[in-house]
């Protein structure tokens, strides 16, 4: 499922970093899947994205498609604006999503839907794929809605 | 026993001074000339001729390099030159510990703790970056529009909340006191305008949990405090105010990219308080006065719970305005109006703060203040703490 930008443009646009290291994730949202990174050495799941498996060190990670659901660990609702191109946005909402199917580990997106909305930790989300494939450069934000 | 390594009574604070505090934008002066100022008036302070220092401590990336410094000054001799990495204002501490231990160790005689900020010259701490594409660890929140220190911390603080059932009274009791101790101090950028419950309230959100009155300010200035060996600290004319103890760090994994710190929930401290007060010998009932970070009120919740002196279940009982104001609440906060009231220096101003209670100089003096404490830069990596002590603490 698609959207239409939570935000207004302006925001800088996300590209996958220059080492390579998280390439694969954004290529992956494109195709409308969330994957991260999974150690082939102890088999476990890491995020946000590293070079190295910090529990058994090492270097020989994957990147793996998982659930793309998740529940509310944190959340904020967000007013003043410290960038112009969100000047007129008024509130919006990020959230910080665990991944129960990926050890738990989190990402950060917007929650979508009413920006005055109850914000509940623990409540279940799922994800919503907000793509930009006629930016430069092409792009899709991993965004988050409340099953 | 460890005895020896220690940094308790080693190095104490000789002189501090700091330029005029500005708004953002406000000040006449360069960066580099308000850094001079501030160590040529820390230096007079003390008494100290300024060619005498041989060392120059600093944090978050300062740019007033230690070199041109201790030329532009006519020192004789760079001893030493340090910078606390990373962290932002959680190196205050860190850059007091590193200097304490160049002279604990014999590498300096002389050196000067500093921070100078001009964000009017260089761009204001509180605006997301303007760049039309970003990679890496940035790419994974600023496209969502979490690009501010506060959008960072909201979320651990609204986490700490829920957790332990906090109310915004608890962070409005923090900002009311910063905003009272400033009516007394004429150094304050808030001196004059005083804060009540009910302005607070109706202040605008920033990011929810944090008012604008909870968020530090943006500011131009320098300060800095002269540091010395204790045995040589007896030849001037202050008390010599003592460090019983600094230290600086992190929990585990504490940088892990994109939120996915283990201890999320947290200003930073669990693994630094005890270090800090095992050096000091020192628990929490034992400090008189604390000065601590306000980035936001949130995380000086969290720090104060973190260093021992309420539990985070007491948070909502603890934090009252009337406990944490001088001269006589429980626990004196931030006496000088902090960053919040005073001067956002990156906190070294309550360093200097720490500094002035021991001395009995403070515009809200604690009486008999004896034991001050600072904590520098909650909720960043890493963060630090220092413990000031008065000749009997010894």
């Amino acid at each position: 499922m698609s959207m239409t930008p939570y935000l207004r443009p302006g925001l800088a646009k996300p590209a996958p970093s220059r080492d390579g290291l998280d390439t694969a994730f954004w290529e992956g949202l494109q195709q409308e899947k969330l994957l991260l990174q999974r150690c082939n050495g102890c088999n476990r799941w890491q995020w946000g994205p590293e070079w190295v498996c910090h529990r058994c060190h090492s270097f020989d990670l994957r990147y793996e498609e998982t659930a793309a659901e998740g529940i509310i660990y944190s959340h904020e609702r967000i007013w003043h604006p410290v960038h112009p191109a969100l000047a007129e946005q008024g509130p919006y909402v990020v959230v910080l999503v665990e991944l129960p199917h990926a050890d738990g580990v989190r990402i950060v997106g917007n929650l979508v839907g009413d920006p005055h909305q109850p914000l509940v930790i623990g409540a279940a989300v799922h994800a919503v794929f907000e793509h930009h494939l006629d930016d430069d450069p092409v792009h899709t934000l991993l965004q988050w809605a409340v099953s | 026993m460890t005895t020896d390594r220690t940094l308790r009574g080693k190095a104490a604070v000789v002189g501090v001074a700091e330029t005029e505090y500005y708004k953002w934008g406000r000040s006449p002066d360069p960066e580099f000339k308000l850094a001079i100022a501030a160590v040529l008036g820390a230096c007079a302070n003390a008494g100290i001729d300024p060619a005498d220092v041989d060392g120059f401590s600093s944090y978050s990336n300062d740019r007033s390099d230690a070199s041109r410094l201790s030329a532009a000054l006519g020192c004789k001799q760079l001893s030493f030159a340090s910078m606390q990495w990373g962290g932002g204002g959680g190196g205050g501490s860190g850059a007091v510990a590193n200097a304490a231990a160049a002279i604990a160790t014999g590498q300096a005689e002389c050196v000067v703790v500093f921070r100078a900020l001009a964000q009017g010259q260089f761009g204001r701490f509180g605006q997301g970056p303007r760049s039309r594409m970003v990679s890496g660890t940035a790419a994974h929140t600023l496209p969502y529009g979490l690009m501010s220190a506060a959008h960072s911390f909201a979320m651990k603080v609204n986490r700490f909340m829920h957790d332990h059932g906090v109310k915004q009274e608890a962070l409005r009791a923090i900002s009311l006191a910063s905003y009272a101790h400033a009516q007394q101090n004429p150094r304050a950028v808030m001196h004059g305008r005083p804060l009540d419950e009910a302005a607070y309230d109706a202040s605008r959100w920033i990011v929810e949990p944090f008012h604008l009155f909870d968020c530090c300010q943006e500011n131009d200035g320098a300060a800095a405090m002269v540091l010395v060996s204790a045995e040589r600290a007896k030849d001037f004319d202050h008390n010599p105010c003592y460090v019983l103890a600094a230290v600086s760090g992190s929990q585990h994994r504490a940088g892990a990219p994109v939120h996915n710190t283990p201890e999320y929930a947290s200003s930073g401290f669990t693994t630094v308080a005890p270090r800090l007060y095992r050096m000091a010998q020192l628990g929490p009932s034992d400090v008189d006065v604390l000065q601590s970070y306000e980035n936001f009120t949130g995380g000086v919740m969290m720090s104060i719970v973190e260093h021992g002196f309420c539990s985070a279940e007491e948070v909502n009982d603890f934090l009252t305005l009337e406990n944490l104001s001088a001269p006589s609440g429980t626990l004196p906060l931030n006496t000088s109006g902090g960053n919040l009231a005073e001067c956002y220096m990156h906190g070294l101003g309550l360093n200097i703060e720490a500094v002035r209670q021991i001395w009995g100089e403070s515009t809200c003096q604690v009486p008999n203040a004896e034991v001050a404490m600072v904590g520098s830069g909650p909720m960043v990596t890493p963060v630090s703490s220092c413990i000031f002590g008065s000749e009997a603490t010894l």
